[in-house]
């Protein structure tokens, strides 16, 4: 995840800083000029620091390429088209017109506004997932909810083994009664995990179903259920309403939507509906071990402002790894 | 559709150049930029887009527009030529007996896809019979069984097998006497090795037609990669886009296509087993542009209708009663959801943009429609203008509706009568007032 972005953004670190530095070594042998230096400068060609009285003043020309080479990296690490360039745009603010002291370093100069620029996008509010399981009464409901075949049902699975790992007890609601096979898939999880799960037959009432998990979850003291959902598209009105009536009956304490890392676009499409239909608390990505570029992750936590809780990486049941943003940032710029 | 999103932001581009009276540089540098924002948010692979745009502002400026063309055809036409380079190949589906193997990624598709596509062949009159060689995701096997039971298509699975090439090869061997031959197999991506190993060795012991590569409309920039490794393994012969019935703009199948030299076989269009269309290029290619497809509206009309259910001399004949109207509104249910109907018309030149919230909004009056017409007289249906305010009270009594919604009825009609008869004159025909005026 993230080594091709962090490539590109290593690269435009260097384009820049790369071009700021040379200038310096061309202060050394004229020193002190008052008018403007307008000379070309840099390896990447286009760059032209101003100099005045010993600081840089970076113009919008001069970035002009750069961010251009800046927002392909970003697009083809699957970063949104209108998350890129809201990363770019910042980036730009954060550069143009700003003056820096020959002295302070000019990669860190770069690296500390592409940084802003990412953790401003990506910046959401914390939530806990752990604590807040432990500290919440129970029954814990938790209702997953997304596109079709983005990996719901074997996520919840995942999750069931690691809350069962942590030490509490689990049921899981087999609340996707419309694809052929579901019931049947979750059914298999559960029997291989040893949880219990409360089904209805094919076409009941997802409502239904995820009332009866919660019924039995309080009869038995059971602490948490983990509701799972169809597969819909955020297009489908009728499918959304339906999930907005298995909110609006049972209430549960977290919704969870689940996407693919390896979405591009429409990553921030989806996310953004599905928020409004069923305002969620966080996401989990899938499919992290695809070799996903992880723009998605940037793209969702950004459409929505709610964070990215953890990440799917791959086909067995301890796959499943907690996401923390800081470690997003430090995976790019390590 | 596809990627209608990217074809409106490539109309808007191409608007952009009506006014030019002469291509310069500077108009086509920012016509590239445009095409290139649009196919980058459909999520075709960047490097494919850089490409495409720098052939397409090369050509622009150097080739000089043929005599009578305007500079804004001449774009389209290169841009709709380099498309088709990329696009331009038949998938070759033949109808006849053939072996297919379906591969993906997780969730792409497969399984229901397989369906779809057994239906598809079994819809054209051939026997077609599926192989469930998924035995990794739960659930696979009783997913694909009903999905076969419900089309009535013969379905051969293991379930708690293990070795998938053993249930392909006995499969093959039990479904030797059908025309069609699907086998579907679990998800994988191009790093887990042992399943790509895997999927070869079932390759090999199937010898399929067709290898068709499951993508999701959603993919992202993974698409060419992916791509790549599946056709280095086995060769991919075509592409099938899923979930285009949703936003995503499916531009990973371009990357895809490229990266494969395959093309686009099938698209799947929505969750029920007749949502599966073939592929095809030109069409495809004019719908992004813009320029309508009615060759895919009048061949899906064809399929769900008999003749007495759309007869357009009457439509044309200007004598469109009530009882037509009914028919008509009919057949557009037949032929699926009013979005996908539209999409197939040439709108998009007549800069008629629909939200999805129309669709549902009219979608929903259309209905309304239905029954009061339901609720209406033989004498009413053919002659409207015998429909005075104690019948339409009657009426909207007898269909649950408003009395309002009766007279609103009453003037859409007109409105449509008066259209029908604007066509056949060949007048002006004004599409975007009308729309107004009934207010959708």
């Amino acid at each position: 995840m993230f080594e091709k972005l962090k490539e590109k953004l290593g690269s435009f670190k260097n384009s820049l800083g790369g071009a700021i530095e040379e200038k310096e070594t061309v202060l050394e042998e004229k020193p002190l000029k008052n008018a403007p230096s307008r000379q070309k400068a840099g390896v990447f060609g286009k760059l032209k620091a101003a100099v005045v009285e010993r600081e840089f003043i970076i113009n919008e020309n001069s970035l002009q390429e750069p961010l251009w080479g800046l927002e392909m990296a970003l697009l083809e690490s699957d970063v949104a088209l209108p998350v890129s360039e809201k990363i770019v745009e910042s980036v730009k603010e954060e550069l143009v017109g700003s003056r820096r002291k020959i002295g302070s370093s000019t990669a860190a100069i770069v690296e500390s506004a592409l940084r802003d620029a990412i953790s401003k996008v990506i910046s959401v509010d914390s939530f806990d997932f752990d604590k807040f399981i432990e500290e919440s009464d129970k029954p814990v409901t938790i209702v997953f909810v997304g596109v079709n075949g983005t990996g719901k049902t074997t996520t919840i699975s995942k999750m069931a083994e690691r809350l069962k790992e942590q030490g509490y007890s689990v049921v899981l609601a087999a609340g996707d009664t419309f694809r052929a096979g579901a019931i049947e898939q979750i059914e298999r999880h559960a029997r291989a995990l040893g949880i219990k799960l409360i089904k209805h037959q094919d076409d009941a009432d997802p409502a239904a179903v995820i009332y009866d998990a919660i019924q039995h979850a309080k009869a038995k003291h059971v602490d948490v259920v983990l509701a799972d959902t169809a597969g819909r598209l955020h297009t489908n009105i009728n499918l959304m309403d339906q999930l907005r009536k298995v909110v609006r009956v049972n209430n549960p304490d977290l919704i969870i939507f689940v996407d693919e890392a390896i979405a591009g676009n429409d990553a921030v499409e989806r996310a953004n509906m599905f928020n409004k239909a069923v305002p969620f608390n966080g996401s989990i990505l899938t499919k992290q071990d695809a070799d996903s570029k992880g723009g998605a992750a940037i793209s969702i936590a950004y459409t929505t402002g709610k964070p990215i809780l953890f990440l799917g990486t791959g086909q067995g049941y301890k796959d499943l790894v907690k996401f923390e943003p800081e470690w997003l940032l430090d995976r790019l710029f390590e | 559709m596809v990627m209608d999103k990217l074809g409106g932001s490539l109309q808007d581009a191409l608007r952009k150049l009506v006014g030019a009276g002469r291509i310069d540089e500077k108009a086509v540098d920012e016509l590239v930029r445009d095409i290139q924002r649009a196919l980058l948010q459909a999520d075709v692979n960047v490097k494919l887009v850089m490409t495409l745009s720098q052939t397409i502002k090369q050509r622009s400026l150097k080739e000089k527009p043929p005599g009578g063309m305007s500079p804004r055809e001449h774009v389209i036409r290169i841009v709709y030529q380099e498309l088709i380079n990329i696009l331009g190949k038949d998938a070759d589906v033949k109808l006849a007996p053939q072996t297919i193997m379906m591969v993906g990624l997780q969730g792409s598709g497969k399984t229901t896809t397989t369906a779809k596509l057994a239906r598809y062949f079994q819809r054209k009159g051939l026997k077609a019979a599926v192989i469930c060689a998924d035995n990794f995701r739960h659930g696979a096997y009783d997913q694909l069984k009903t999905l076969c039971e419900k089309s009535d298509v013969f379905f051969y699975g293991e379930n708690d097998e293990k070795d998938a090439v053993g249930i392909t090869r006995r499969g093959l061997a039990a479904i030797g006497k059908y025309d069609i031959k699907i086998i579907d197999t679990a998800g994988r991506h191009a790093l887990e090795s042992d399943l790509i190993k895997e999927m070869e060795e079932i390759h090999r012991a199937a010898n399929p037609d067709h290898r068709f590569l499951v993508l999701d409309a959603a993919i992202g920039q993974l698409a060419s990669e992916q791509a790549r490794a599946f056709n280095n393994s086995i060769g991919i012969t075509g592409v099938i886009i899923t979930k285009l019935d949703g936003t995503a703009k499916g531009g990973g199948a371009l990357s895809a296509v490229s990266e494969t030299d395959s093309a686009i076989a099938f698209i799947g269009t929505g969750e029920t087993p007749d949502d599966i269309e073939l592929f095809e290029p030109d069409r495809f290619i004019s719908r992004l542009l813009g320029m309508g497809d009615i060759k895919a509206l009048v061949e899906k009309a064809e399929e769900a209708l008999k003749p007495e259910d759309f007869d357009v001399d009457v439509m044309m004949s200007g004598r469109f009663s009530l009882k037509d109207m009914y028919n008509q509104l009919e057949a557009m249910n037949k032929m699926g959801p009013l979005k996908q109907v539209m999409q197939m018309l040439p709108m998009g030149k007549m800069g008629i943009k629909f939200s999805d919230d129309m669709y549902n909004v009219t979608e929903e009056r259309m209905k309304k429609y239905k029954f009061i017409m339901d609720s209406m007289t033989g004498s009413e249906l053919d002659d409207p203008k015998i429909i005075n305010s104690s019948r339409i009270t009657r009426i909207s009594r007898g269909s649950g509706t408003r009395y309002e919604e009766v007279r609103e009825l009453l003037k859409y009609h007109r409105t449509m009568q008066k259209a029908m008869k604007g066509m056949m004159g060949g007048g002006k025909f004004n599409m975007q007032k009308m729309m107004k005026k009934l207010g959708i």
